[in-house]
């Protein structure tokens, strides 16, 4: 009873002379002193329960843990798909910022993407939850029939919306000259409105973020609305007072959500523009991640594409940390 | 101004009980902006079902747009899609079956198996093993995928060897590694099966094998529902990892197939959207099935489709 858990470094000295040991101590001290939990029930205990968890050690290791390392080496060296690779230093990324011509247009590209995409997903998802959080009869059917285009593939969707926004043939366009507008857009046959068509594409999906939305306003309490109205808020101050704060933490996480994967953008790009073919017209959809695949699978300069990757991943940490500093000032959570 | 901020109580004697101009006005206004939402939702399909079942002979896409089919049922074109010896679909709907099978069968099994590890048993190193793999999660994916690729291509899991879709192998062997959503997901549901059952068991003599297939596994089947049935969604619209690994047409998936067919000159569009319309199908008959068990999930971790 007398044994005091210190600092670290005094804790092992502490067990040799004690003998014993207190519950509280580390695991690792605890295997150094030969103390046991209950005996010999737990020694079998633990060797079965590294045994359930071997699928997911040696997994990590050999698919995850390995790639991350080599991803760093690869980044340094010329590898290319079936040669392997010398050590060139910082050439791979010297070459990024300074002698490749499609670097900075993939990522103004993929900024400008962003720009669309996050606040557009993110208002339209609050307005579809709204309307689905009233409490009127069916909404369980809107709700269920809102979130079908998550669970479909991402190329029928992608194959979907080009026939759709096709110039000539395509539905939108035509019922667009149907109420008057003589010339619409081109959508993906013109550089000004590719990424437009790809935003449309992308808010037939809006029942995703709709939904994970609609259980934040289903966790607000309802007497703070009750309240509110006793003291005669209108349904702007209750939405602007209450409704806002109270989801701000769905609405971070949305965000996040929204950011990493708008900085990652490439699978309906890749149908749509062809996998080796020009990335819409004048280059408007040439996403970072197009640019990977391209230079790493297409032209199999596999190291330059591993430092593309790295660039891309400080890129976003640099996004995602902004993004948590400015957490204090706009998340509000509760007490 | 029609009131959004606040949902409707009824069923408060006093407060909503009659139908007032506004209340009316506000269900008029809400029933509005979803019908057309749900518009637009359904539309793009019906449009496409319209084209699908247009037979080969007349224009396809017409002005104005036919938004249902009315004229044509020609449901040949679907037998089409799926034995056209050129790109036919009914084949590669069978790969695509067959990678969904194998991966769920990998994930049920090693994520189960991992999730009661982390939900039941003891030992050394648990909560530091156990943040390792929610850190997995934070992993930068395009970082990955290029040492992934080689790793694969280097040992021979790539493509066609012998006749044997060796490609197949990187797309479904790590699923029997876990992967730390699901196993996030079943360990918190474990915790929730009483310690009893266990102990019981135990006195009786029973392993923690025993306890795992006979107590836990049978317990934990609807959580192990919505791992099979994410796993088959991901699997079965996965685009990019077929991309990387399958070279012959004949083990293609169906999403690789169509992605090649839309960008090849001289498509027949009725077919391929008849094809689009054979990879949206078993998602949204998964989806009708299950779909009171998966909102849950959804909404409560916020996965993304």
């Amino acid at each position: 009873m007398a044994m005091q858990v210190g600092g670290d470094g005094v804790r092992g000295e502490q067990l040799d002379e004690a003998g014993t040991a207190a519950p509280l101590v580390a695991d690792a001290a605890l295997a150094q002193s030969g103390w046991k939990p209950t005996g010999r029930a737990s020694r079998s205990e633990e060797r079965a329960a590294y045994l359930f968890l071997s699928p997911w050690i040696i997994g990590s290791i050999l698919f995850l843990l390995i790639p991350l390392g080599w991803a760093v080496w690869l980044s340094f060296t010329d590898e290319q798909l079936l040669r392997p690779g010398q050590f060139v230093g910082f050439d791979n990324y010297a070459r990024a910022f300074g002698d490749d011509p499609k670097f900075y247009k993939s990522i103004g590209v993929t900024l400008t993407w962003i720009v669309i995409a996050v606040p557009l997903f993110l208002v339209t998802g609050l307005l579809v939850a709204l309307l689905l959080n009233q409490k009127l009869r069916g909404m369980s059917f809107f709700r269920t029939l809102l979130y079908v285009p998550a669970v479909l593939s991402g190329v029928a969707i992608a194959v979907l919306w080009f026939t759709l926004l096709n110039s000539d043939l395509g539905a939108v366009n035509q019922l667009l000259r149907s109420i008057g507008i003589e010339d619409p857009p081109n959508w993906f046959q013109d550089p000004d409105f590719a990424l437009w068509g790809v935003a449309i594409m992308g808010l037939w999906g809006v029942g995703t973020n709709a939904i994970i939305y609609l259980a934040g306003l289903q966790n607000i309490p309802p007497d703070l609305y009750e309240a509110a109205a006793m003291d005669g808020a209108g349904p702007w101050t209750k939405f602007r007072y209450i409704t806002l704060p109270m989801l701000s933490p769905t609405m971070f996480f949305l965000f996040i959500g929204e950011l990493t994967a708008a900085l990652v953008i490439i699978g309906p790009v890749i149908v749509i523009s062809g996998a080796g073919g020009a990335a819409g017209p004048a280059d408007s959809l040439l996403f970072y991640m197009l640019l990977l695949y391209r230079r790493g699978f297409v032209e199999g300069q596999l190291g330059y594409a591993a430092a593309l990757a790295w660039i891309l991943t400080v890129i976003g940490l640099a996004l995602v940390y902004v993004t948590f500093k400015l957490e204090k000032r706009f998340v509000f959570y509760q007490a | 101004m029609t009131d959004l901020s606040a949902p409707m109580r009824p069923g408060r004697p006093g407060r909503f009980a009659r139908l007032t101009p506004r209340r009316v006005a506000h269900a008029a206004f809400v029933y509005a902006c979803l019908l057309a939402l749900a518009a637009f939702i359904i539309l793009p399909l019906g449009w496409m079902l319209t084209a699908a079942l247009k037979p080969a002979n007349v224009p396809v896409f017409t002005f104005p747009a036919e938004w249902f089919p009315t004229e044509y049922f020609n449901f040949g074109t679907f037998v089409e899609a799926l034995t056209q010896p050129r790109e036919p679909y009914g084949r590669y709907a069978l790969n695509s079956l067959l990678l969904a099978s194998i991966n769920i069968v990998g994930a049920v099994f090693s994520n189960s198996l991992i999730a009661y590890a982390f939900a039941r048993l003891q030992f050394r190193g648990k909560n530091v093993l156990f943040a390792a793999v929610l850190a997995t999660m934070l992993l930068p994916a395009p970082v990955l995928l290029i040492p992934q690729f080689l790793l694969f291509f280097n040992i021979g899991w790539y493509g066609t060897v012998d006749g044997f879709p060796a490609g197949y192998l990187p797309l479904t062997v790590p699923a029997f590694a876990g992967n730390a959503f699901f196993i996030f997901l079943l360990r918190q549901y474990m915790r929730t099966i009483p310690k009893e059952l266990d102990e019981a068991a135990r006195i009786d003599g029973a392993g923690h094998w025993t306890i795992y297939t006979r107590i836990i596994l049978p317990l934990s089947v609807p959580a192990l529902l919505v791992v099979a049935v994410f796993t088959f969604l991901g699997v079965w619209n996965d685009f990019f990892g077929p991309l990387l690994y399958l070279d012959d047409p004949q083990w293609f998936t169906v999403p690789l197939a169509l992605a090649r067919e839309v960008t090849t000159v001289g498509t027949e569009w009725n077919i391929v959207m008849a094809a689009t319309l054979v990879a949206m199908l078993p998602p949204l008959l998964i989806y009708a099935f299950t779909q009171n068990k998966l909102m849950g999930g959804i909404a409560s971790v916020g996965i993304r489709g």
